[in-house]
């Protein structure tokens, strides 16, 4: 049977994609360059600032770091914050796939 | 043994917040219900009255304390008018849509520009539409008997509700009023229980962006659209009419008080002709229609008491063999009528009766409105609808050359 939601108001328990895969938002993909990026040169947990600013939450401060791009909708602020210009906004990037 | 005090409307509204043992307390003052949560502001710092008073600086912020606090679970209460109200308006639509239970009271004063601190309904009709359940009141015991009965109204249908009464004319105006005993009053109005409990244990994302579409979440449980929540606070709305009506009942039976569930009538049994309108100009009209009546017309009134939602079905009822209706409000819906006569007029539309309806525009910012004016008004109504004229407009009392 079909679970259906019987609040009077609209909420619900914080989940990951509880607002759907809004990757496919996106039209600029943000693109590393581990030749850049602190963490991965310096193979230590580094600056993480694309992390700290990453609007969505979806930046996983690891070495390396790792960008979700089911959740991405491409807003760019990681590369703006990039100290090392690591990160690159590539225009429809997929579709070149 | 009862307990009757003079008071003013304003110490009505606090008295009734004080018995309903309100938890949370926001507000910002502006005049004329400034004296309110002053009121109440005093017996918190007396310790008389165990309440969180929150300051904060502006009405848009009273309403988004009044919003969190009736969220995680307190019983919450706040008073504002005019443009206090027309600040509030965003928060005041939040409040309807989270389905939570505060209970405004709303001292009504016309709205600028120009500025006037004076009496008219403007300000409250002009939040008809923001989900709030309203109800009219015409003297001061019908404050106190009406702020502890839409707490029980609003923990029931889960609306917010706004008890609406004249600035001035009522809040500054000292009657009797008789204060229920306190423990009678816990016995009337049950615990409010929120519809979510919110815990650390149990986090929930609250009005999250909603899509027109209904939509599974992450968990598989389909959500609903923007559109199926709106008729739930709809249909919570329309269905809010027998509450009012059963706790008026149990209030009456309780307290020996029966204001009228959703609107009230004087001398209409028998009545050609029934006045209409809400709040004190309809007491002002039960003087108007004594004074027809010593003139050899039988005339009647019909108040009503809550105009969100509503009363259809009653007013239809009320209306139903009347040869002449002439409606008074102290509002006016620019470009069209005053939102009273043109909802009596909607509402007797479904039924198929076909009386005249003649609107009078009155007391706007605060201009005297007498019982004697009421008649004459009434008298010519009278003349023109015997000379076939079945609509008008009229402003009362007021140059329109």
């Amino acid at each position: 049977m079909e679970i259906k939601d019987d609040n009077i108001s609209a909420m619900c328990r914080p989940a990951v994609g509880e607002a759907g895969k809004t990757g496919d938002w996106r039209d600029a993909t943000p693109v590393i360059d581990h030749g850049k990026c602190i963490a991965s040169v310096k193979n230590r947990p580094a600056c993480y600032l694309c992390w700290l600013y990453c609007p969505e939450g979806i930046v996983k401060a690891g070495i390396p770091i790792q960008i979700d791009l089911t959740y991405c909708k491409g807003c760019g602020i990681c590369a703006e914050e990039c100290p090392a210009r690591a990160i690159t906004m590539v225009m429809h990037e997929e579709a070149k796939k | 043994m009862s307990n009757v005090q003079i008071m003013t409307g304003n110490s009505a509204a606090a008295w009734g917040a004080k018995l309903c043992k309100v938890q949370v307390v926001s507000a910002y003052p502006i005049t004329p219900s400034t004296s309110v949560t002053e009121t109440i502001a005093n017996w918190v710092e007396r310790g008389e009255l165990k309440a969180e008073y929150v300051r904060v600086e502006s009405e848009h912020s009273v309403m988004t304390v009044c919003v969190s606090a009736s969220t995680v679970g307190a019983r919450v209460f706040t008073s504002t008018s005019s443009h206090g109200l027309l600040y509030m308006h965003e928060q005041l639509h939040w409040a309807a849509g989270s389905r939570l239970p505060i209970v405004l009271a709303c001292v009504n004063r016309g709205v600028g520009a120009p500025w006037s601190i004076f009496n008219d309904q403007q300000d409250s009709i002009a939040q008809r539409d923001t989900g709030w359940i309203q109800i009219y009141c015409r003297d001061n015991q019908e404050i106190l008997d009406t702020v502890i009965q839409s707490y029980r109204i609003a923990e029931q249908v889960y609306c917010p509700v706004m008890v609406c009464y004249d600035g001035f004319v009522l809040s500054h105006t000292m009657m009797p009023v008789e204060i229920p005993d306190a423990e009678a009053v816990c016995r009337f109005l049950p615990p409010y229980k929120p519809h979510t409990i919110l815990s650390p244990d149990d986090p929930r994302n609250i009005n999250p962006v909603i899509f027109p579409w209904q939509r599974r979440d992450a968990e598989g449980v389909l959500r609903d659209g923007y559109m199926d929540m709106r008729w739930k606070l709809q249909h919570a709305l329309e269905g809010s009419r027998d509450v009012v009506v059963q706790t008026c009942r149990d209030y009456a039976e309780l307290f020996g008080r029966d204001h009228g569930g959703m609107l009230w009538t004087y001398r209409a049994d028998d009545a050609d002709v029934l006045l209409a309108g809400m709040g004190s100009i309809a007491t002002e009209a039960t003087t108007a229609a004594d004074l027809l009546r010593e003139g050899g017309i039988q005339a009647g009134v019909v108040g009503i008491r809550v105009y969100r939602p509503f009363p259809r079905e009653e007013v239809r009822e009320a209306f139903r063999n009347i040869p002449a209706i002439v409606v008074f409000e102290k509002n006016i819906s620019y470009g069209y009528e005053g939102a009273l006569s043109a909802d009596i007029k909607a509402a007797l539309y479904g039924a198929g009766i076909q009386a005249p309806v003649h609107n009078y525009i009155a007391g706007l910012g605060g201009r005297d409105v007498k019982a004697g004016e009421l008649a004459e008004a009434a008298r010519s109504s009278l003349a023109a609808i015997a000379a076939g004229k079945k609509e008008q407009q009229t402003w009362l009392n007021c140059v329109t050359e």
